[in-house]
């Protein structure tokens, strides 16, 4: 039987995979990767605990629904945002996407 | 403590999938690499969800981040081409940030084996757990205005998207 905690561990384990990534890349559209990771890293956590700690309720289940509806919102707009500085400044770079920095 | 069996070898198998996936996804210099070991940590995440017994939760995984997430990755990723692997693939910040993430993830697995150790499921997951599903979202008693919520903002982020990376 495998216990909920190697469940747990395998998400802790993803999402600092992605808080490295976030922290460490340079490419904006990298940085955006990680974060899918660290999102799906929770997702992974409310399966986890909706499948050990009340499977008969619906409610950590919805939520991990909602969660997919709003990475893919946030996905969409995010790469939107990427392309469009590119298209206006020639890179991804995130040290160089610095108009608001003063 | 594990023993072996079907479940708990395609769980490190899937597992391995994800945490691989993973650290290939913030370690490749070539970004087209990235997104594929992205897709590879998705998938195993999927997986995951099929040994959790939410099997519908793994087919919208591979719907909505296998195919459509990854696939707007990688066309991003060849869209944005012209610096890539030209220059370094890490900020000089990157030291700190490996040990912020390595002390994180350290307090989080020591945090969760020393709360949540070796709990087993308190019940079996009903047999029509989609049904309920379906219905929870069609009700006023369940999550009707949530959903509804959810479509607006999924159509708000189309068109935000759309408006926002056009070419004017």
């Amino acid at each position: 039987m495998v216990t909920l905690e190697f469940y747990l561990i395998v998400a802790a384990i993803l999402f600092s995979i992605g808080v490295y990534g976030v922290l460490a890349r340079r490419n904006a559209v990298a940085i955006l990767m990680s974060v899918e990771l660290m999102l799906n890293a929770v997702n992974l956590n409310l399966v986890a605990f909706w499948r050990f700690l009340a499977p008969t309720e619906l409610n950590g289940f919805v939520f991990a629904v909602f969660v997919f509806a709003v990475a893919a919102a946030e996905a969409a707009v995010g790469l939107a945002l990427i392309i469009s500085i590119y298209r206006n400044r020639q890179t991804v770079l995130a040290e160089q996407i610095n108009m608001l920095k003063w | 403590m594990l023993t072996f069996s079907p479940v708990s070898v395609s769980f490190f198998i899937m597992a391995l999938f994800t945490i691989g996936g993973g650290l290939g996804v913030v370690t490749t210099r070539n970004l087209v690499h990235a997104a594929l070991f992205l897709v590879l940590s998705l998938f195993g995440i999927a997986g995951l969800y099929v040994l959790l017994e939410a099997p519908y939760l793994a087919v919208i995984q591979v719907l909505v981040y296998v195919g459509a997430i990854s696939i707007l990755i990688t066309i991003t990723v060849m869209v944005t081409r012209r610096l890539m692997g030209i220059e370094e693939t890490y900020n000089r910040q990157w030291p700190i940030a490996a040990i912020i993430s390595g002390l994180l993830g350290a307090g989080l697995i020591a945090l969760v084996v020393a709360q949540f150790g070796a709990l087993t499921p308190v019940a079996d997951v009903p047999v029509d757990n989609i049904e309920q599903l379906g219905r929870a979202f069609v009700t006023h008693q369940g999550f009707l205005l949530p959903f509804e919520v959810a479509s607006v903002l999924l159509l708000a982020a189309m068109i935000g998207s759309i408006v926002i990376s056009r070419d004017v």
